[in-house]
């Protein structure tokens, strides 16, 4: 009589891959093919338009201008890829991030000084300013995600009411006024010269990143060794490494090689007593480190957390996880709380950029958003998708829009593209998935 | 084989379960001893599944009770059922397709470390240990359960419920999907779970499955309880009498069995 515990334990075996085929070399390094398949799509797709503009738009200026364009996108579309996977979709987004955008505007402008008397010179005024930014776009998620979840009315109808309330509701804030003049320390965050981090600070990000790549290399290659398990042999894990701290470095370089605009580095000059034709680096832009944020946390979210584990179990099977005892309706709203947040943290973005906020400030961005999810992999069936996929799907978006613009194509002309491109992606994965079940 | 003595692991009593105006399960009482393998038998839509989906918490009956070692106990959802050490395997496996055998065995069950965060070394080190059991030859473990066969599926379920030491064990059609090698290792493992004192309930379409592992066998007919009989008082035509005409084998005429025969 045995007991189930006390069973012997099972001798490990090891799977070597063959080392003959080149898919076998790439096979043992684990790497996720999909996620570098994109990120070749997305170099041809800014060599072509480098091409066709004759070498003029990979610059360093035009690709930090193009990321920075990109990052609202792309950190609303890491929550968007939790909503797609786990059946559901969020079309309020867009609107979401104008009524918290206009909120911020209006915090800064008026109800700080005129309703709670704060002096002009409060402390911190930017970070409580995000703080309730933050606390509205929960809430708006907390109450979608309570209809569609707990009442049960689907998701499609209950964000395409949220698209149209919320944006309505923006109106009623300000009277249909444009607002603008935020806290000046606020407007770093949408980026520019002055909201980027300098030279020094960005090879600090760049040498930290590194140390982190090595880091996670080592836990996870000794987390494995725990339990025997067999591990990547170890040039794999040399390659992986170099190729990731150079890629950072590489990138902290490129960021370093944009420098300042002219007039802004002479007037500094001129302030502090310097020669002029002083060239200062830009570095990475705020927004940019904001989204690498975003994209680590909830990529732990996603993978190292009980709710993103439940969040693609229930997306690859419903029943399969409330038989499991999960909570499903709760792991539901907790999406569009998620996605409230990573909205409000958008709309700081696009509202510092502005100096303020418009009526229309996100319109239209649910679109985008969605398109940059699928774009990176996530499939409407469900379960299936990856956060990092998102990102590089909103740059690959952001990069044909912005190459298109760059030779001349104007905007309705972009969006025939953008749309095109959308569909194409989706029919590749429907093609893909129908010839790997049938092989 | 034994019949273990001893007051019933479980009850089922007067279970009543309706969807709309249709009475699925109607007063039906069934139990379950220690060590003991009862077998659940009746046609399509004879009610086996839904009364047993009270027990696994997936569908609270609507009236009667639940005892568990002679308390009464409720069970409102898989939770409360997992917390009372019983566990279920579901004739569609409830698995999650897209993603992998430990994450399946440890749905909703999660191993964490220190700070919350998922360890999936350990809960696939868990997984590799009670698979070596079910199939010494499975070793896929990192590729999500959609790639796997038949077999393969069936045995992470069946492996998520033995890791965790249940007492009470639900098996829903447990080798409906399974081949003939498959099958007897799944008749091995209901044996051995059997001789470690956990009470089975084994739902089967299969009248020779329940005839060598069950020791006593519950027939149902259109959602009520024909009868509880033990295995050594009575012939496999007399349980399709029960199943089939929903006659006892007290009632039962030598008439009604050639019939079954035709």
């Amino acid at each position: 009589m045995t007991n189930v515990a006390d069973a012997p334990p099972v001798k490990v075996q090891m799977q070597p891959q063959s080392r003959r085929s080149m898919s076998g070399l790439i096979a043992q390094t684990e790497v996720d093919l999909r996620l570098f398949g994109m990120l070749v799509a997305l170099a041809v797709i800014l060599l072509a338009f480098d091409i066709l503009s004759g070498g003029q738009m990979i610059s360093p200026t035009n690709m930090v201008t193009l990321s920075v364009q990109a990052t609202g996108i792309a950190i609303i579309a890491t929550g968007m890829v939790l909503v797609i996977v786990s059946r559901n979709i969020d079309l309020s987004v867009g609107s979401l991030v104008g009524f918290v955008a206009m909120s911020y505007a209006l915090l800064m402008t008026d109800w700080f000084p005129n309703i709670l008397h704060l002096p002009a010179d409060f402390p911190l005024t930017w970070a409580v300013a995000l703080a309730i930014g933050i606390g509205i776009g929960a809430g708006f998620g907390a109450v979608q995600g309570f209809i569609i979840a707990y009442v049960g009315v689907p998701s499609f109808i209950v964000t395409l009411g949220g698209l149209l309330t919320i944006r309505g509701l923006v109106w009623y804030l300000s009277q249909g006024a444009a607002v603008s003049g935020l806290d000046p320390t606020f407007q770093l965050i949408g980026g520019g010269a002055a909201g980027s981090m300098g030279a020094t600070l960005t090879w600090g990000v760049g040498v930290v990143g590194c140390l982190a790549v090595v880091w996670f290399l080592v836990t996870a290659r000794r987390q494995r060794r725990r339990f025997a398990f067999p591990v990547r042999p170890m040039w794999a894990e040399a390659v992986i490494g170099a190729v990731g701290c150079l890629a950072i470095l590489g990138l902290a370089a490129f960021a370093n090689a944009n420098y300042w605009p002219k007039g802004l580095a002479d007037r500094y000059a001129a302030e502090h007593g310097l020669p002029a034709g002083l060239q200062i680096s830009t570095g990475f832009p705020y927004p940019i480190m904001l989204l690498i944020g975003v994209t680590i946390v909830m990529s732990w979210i996603a993978k190292r957390r009980r709710f993103g584990r439940y969040v693609y179990a229930y997306g690859g099977n419903p029943d399969a996880a409330l038989l499991g005892g999960i909570n499903t309706r709760w792991t539901i709203l907790k999406t569009y709380v998620v996605m409230g947040i990573l909205c409000a943290i958008a709309a700081a973005i696009a509202a510092a950029r502005l100096n303020g906020s418009t009526l229309d400030v996100g319109q239209s961005y649910e679109l985008y958003v969605i398109a940059a999810a699928v774009v990176g992999g996530t499939s409407f069936a469900g379960g299936t998708g990856s956060i990092a996929g998102a990102v590089v799907g909103a740059f690959v978006m952001q990069s044909i829009a912005y190459g298109l613009s760059f030779n001349g194509v104007n905007s309705p002309g972009q969006n025939v593209v953008a749309g095109i491109v959308l569909i194409l992606a989706v029919g590749f994965d429907a093609w893909n998935r129908r010839r790997s079940r049938s092989s | 084989m034994t019949i273990a003595d001893g007051a019933p692991l479980v009850e089922l009593q007067h279970i009543n379960v309706a969807f709309g105006g249709v009475h699925a399960v109607q007063n039906v009482t069934v139990d379950l001893r220690p060590g003991e393998v009862v077998g659940l038998v009746g046609g399509n839509g004879a009610g086996k599944t839904t009364l047993i989906r009270c027990l696994s918490g997936a569908h609270p009956a609507d009236s009667g009770q639940i005892l568990i070692d002679g308390l009464p106990v409720s069970i409102s959802n898989p939770r409360d059922a997992k917390a009372r050490g019983i566990e279920t395997i579901y004739q569609t496996l409830a698995l999650a397709e897209n993603i992998d055998a430990s994450a399946n065995v440890f749905l909703g069950r999660e191993l964490t470390s220190r700070f919350g965060d998922l360890d999936d070394a350990a809960m696939e080190s868990a997984t590799r240990k009670v698979m070596g059991r079910l199939n010494p030859n499975f070793r896929n473990f990192k590729t999500p359960v959609v790639s796997l066969s038949g077999g393969q599926r069936q045995a992470i379920a069946i492996g998520r419920a033995v890791h965790f030491n249940a007492r009470i064990l639900i098996m829903d059609e447990p080798t409906a999907a399974l081949g003939p090698a498959e099958t007897a290792q799944v008749r091995d493992l209901i044996k051995q779970l059997k001789s470690e004192g956990i009470g089975i309930f084994l739902i089967s379409h299969d009248i020779h499955d329940v005839f060598d592992l069950a020791d006593r066998i519950s027939v149902m007919l259109h959602g009520k309880l024909v009868g509880t009989v033990s295995k050594a008082d009575v012939t496999t035509d007399e349980v399709l009498a029960m199943i089939i005409m929903g006659k006892l084998p007290t009632e039962v005429t030598q008439r009604d069995l050639a019939a079954l025969h035709g």
